[in-house]
């Protein structure tokens, strides 16, 4: 955009796996574009060199996990005119919210020999339980296309087409067949939020729900059909859900029953 | 080509709906039959076995058919296992309709681009092709009927829907064996063709006779039938076929009562049996996205980084989303009890009002691809039952979904 002052874009990182700020490096055929388009002022990832903020749109990646982070996401967030939290991490807590279900120092003093050095917080927790979020971008890794989708929604002033209805529709639109209904295939994809294009199911795998919740999902009903005619256990049930995704709300609601079902008293 | 008229044609016996006797052609004449259409210009498109499923894709022969297969459908359950014998149509429906060649489920209208102070608007061709459906079931073409009058009937005629519908040729096929799930017989939509097709077919097969009987529905049909070779239906054939398609009928589990659908719909808006089907709805939109008559669709514009190019895309809806009754404020239907009740009682009741029909052909679709099998069926009867009486069949089933987990 000649003449115009490019928008200036900051990638951060806090308690994450790199995979969804390398989703952006990986954009090969927007890359350009994405440059072009915006002046990427923070992105250590990708350059050494820093600008200092503010910044006009700010990707945050991975979830809060130590007393440190709590503070740095409150000046990113007065850094930042938007900000747009990134990936499963970010947005539920990610893989490590599994300390959430149970008492992270022990396991600091099982793994380090000298836990006392560690300073974690009890629970990993999404951006948004700290800070206002603008936007959130599910997905472990987030989906490229719509990372894409997200940026030029924001650098067009309109709001992102990014659907939280179910992975079904996705599926029935591409005439994936239905793994669960002909194949008897445990998924989770009638509950899950859409965005990955239906990618497991394509290949004839249930659905992880590395997107999490879809919107008013009904967990109660799919668990009860999995267990009374596909024979899913309560264990099995509930590690489906202690996933990416484990500490979002609903994800978390429902396999805490299935916990105490599992282990009754 | 032939189109649905809405009006019942005159049952098959021996003179065809087209006033032209019905002929028999041995199963290996199949395969001339497909030929002649090649020859013709027709994509042959047809049922064929896909992730253990039976799809409708683009076929060369009719050995691609399912040849040996059936399907066994309930709630929630599909499998398709092997027949006894090589009958080329002996299954039913599967995962997809028709309504995909006719109303894709995503499809660009058109694209916008921006040169300096010129703006560029693009439409995107509709590409149609001639194509022959192979193995269109009754319930189907009526299905294609209401899509029809759907998208062309009134003074708003979709014409991407329009242009892809022409120059289609359907070879439509008799029902000899229901699924669990189908319940066309009591919608009087099934299991035989009554007419909108250019040829209709009845597989027979009995012991070491395996045949055809065809009815000519159009004048190309018979003028494709013309190229192959066949004989005259005798009266033992149209008689083995009348048995072939009563046989259906009688195998036929389920049932929708019609008498006051519309009515007993509109008089329980507030049943409590609509918080019980919420209770196990998922509310994923499966039901609509397999029904051959659904037809919501929603569009979105999209730019691009430079925002210099934007394009606008059609793309399959569901009632069953938040998205779909969002006004300002918030969405219409925010409960799944909502729009659980508004899709059946839109299919059912209002549908009528709408379209003068009901939106239900009797496929069965929505039971088998429910994730968690829910039966429109079984919740009319329900409502049903709780107006009778004695609580009705209906409340008994009511119980055995109302165990909810400790």
């Amino acid at each position: 955009m000649p003449g115009k002052r490019r928008p200036k874009l900051a990638v951060w990182k806090f308690a994450s796996c790199d995979g969804c700020q390398l989703s952006l490096l990986d954009c090969e055929d927007e890359l350009l574009d994405v440059a072009g388009a915006l002046d990427i002022a923070y992105f250590p990832e990708a350059t050494r060199s820093v600008q200092p903020g503010p910044y006009d749109l700010s990707l945050v990646e991975g979830s809060i996990t130590t007393p440190h982070d709590a503070e740095r996401i409150h000046q990113i967030r007065r850094d930042s005119r938007q900000l747009i939290s990134i990936g499963a991490c970010a947005t539920a807590g990610g893989i490590q919210a599994l300390r959430n279900f149970k008492d992270v120092r022990e396991f600091t003093r099982i793994v380090y020999a000298s836990p006392q050095y560690i300073e974690t917080l009890r629970r990993s927790t999404p951006i948004a339980e700290h800070v206002r979020v603008d936007f959130e971008l599910r997905g472990c890794p987030i989906a490229k296309h719509q990372l894409i989708e997200v940026i030029s929604a924001f650098l067009n002033g309109r709001k992102p087409n990014v659907p939280t209805y179910s992975v079904c529709q996705e599926c029935k639109r591409q005439g994936v067949v239905c793994v669960m209904v002909a194949h008897g295939t445990p998924c989770l994809g009638p509950v899950t939020q859409a965005g990955c294009g239906a990618l497991c199911p394509s290949y004839h795998r249930g659905c992880y729900a590395c997107f999490g919740p879809k919107e008013t999902p009904n967990i109660p009903a799919l668990s009860q059909w999995r267990r009374e005619r596909l024979g899913a256990s309560d264990l099995e049930i509930l590690r489906s859900l202690r996933t990416f995704n484990a500490a979002a709300a609903e994800f978390e609601r429902e396999s805490i029953r299935h916990e105490h079902q599992n282990h009754p008293g | 080509m032939a189109k649905g008229s809405g009006k019942k044609g005159s049952a098959m016996r021996g003179i065809g709906p087209f006033g032209r006797p019905s002929r028999v052609i041995p199963k290996e004449s199949l395969r001339n039959l497909l030929e002649v259409l090649r020859l013709r210009g027709y994509t042959l498109i047809g049922p064929t076995v896909r992730d253990q499923a039976i799809v409708y894709d683009e076929i060369s022969s009719p050995q691609e058919l399912p040849i040996g297969w059936t399907d066994r459908q309930g709630p929630g359950t599909y499998r398709l296992e092997r027949r006894e014998d090589d009958a080329f149509f002996g299954f039913v429906v599967g995962p997809q309709s028709w309504k995909k060649f006719f109303f894709p489920p995503a499809q660009r209208l058109f694209q916008i681009s921006r040169d300096g102070k010129e703006i560029h608007t693009t439409p995107d061709p509709v590409q149609t092709r001639k194509r022959a459906l192979i193995g269109v079931r009754p319930c189907e073409l009526r299905a294609l009927a209401i899509q029809d009058r759907v998208f062309t009937g009134g003074a708003y005629v979709d014409g991407s829907y329009r242009r892809l519908r022409e120059d289609v040729f359907i070879l439509a096929v008799n029902c000899g064996e229901p699924a669990a799930t189908c319940f066309c017989a009591s919608l009087d939509t099934g299991p035989q063709v009554t007419d909108g097709f250019d040829l209709a077919i009845t597989e027979v097969i009995e012991g070491t006779r395996h045949e055809f009987i065809v009815h000519v529905g159009s004048e190309l049909g018979a003028r494709v039938l013309e190229a192959v070779p066949s004989r005259e239906a005798t009266d033992a054939d149209s008689a083995t076929e009348r048995e072939i398609v009563q046989r259906a009928t009688r195998r036929m589990s389920r049932a929708l009562e019609r008498s006051q659908l519309k009515e007993l719909l509109y008089r329980n808006y507030e049943s409590p049996r609509w918080d019980q089907v919420a209770a196990r709805c998922l509310s994923c939109a499966n039901c609509t996205m397999v029904c051959p008559t659904c037809f919501c669709s929603t569009v979105e514009d999209v730019t691009d980084l430079s925002g210099d190019h934007a394009e606008r895309r059609r793309l399959w809806d569901s009632c069953f989303t938040m998205d779909f009754s969002y006004i300002v404020g918030g969405s219409v239907r925010a409960s799944t009890r909502a729009r659980y009740r508004h899709w059946l009682t839109h299919k059912l009741a209002t549908w009528q009002d709408q379209f003068g029909v009901i939106g239900c052909v009797g496929c069965g679709r929505c039971i088998t691809w429910c994730p968690v099998g829910i039966d429109l069926t079984e919740e009319v009867a329900a409502l049903r039952g709780r107006e009778s009486p004695d609580g009705g069949s209906g409340a008994i089933q009511e119980n055995h979904h109302d165990r909810t987990e400790s």
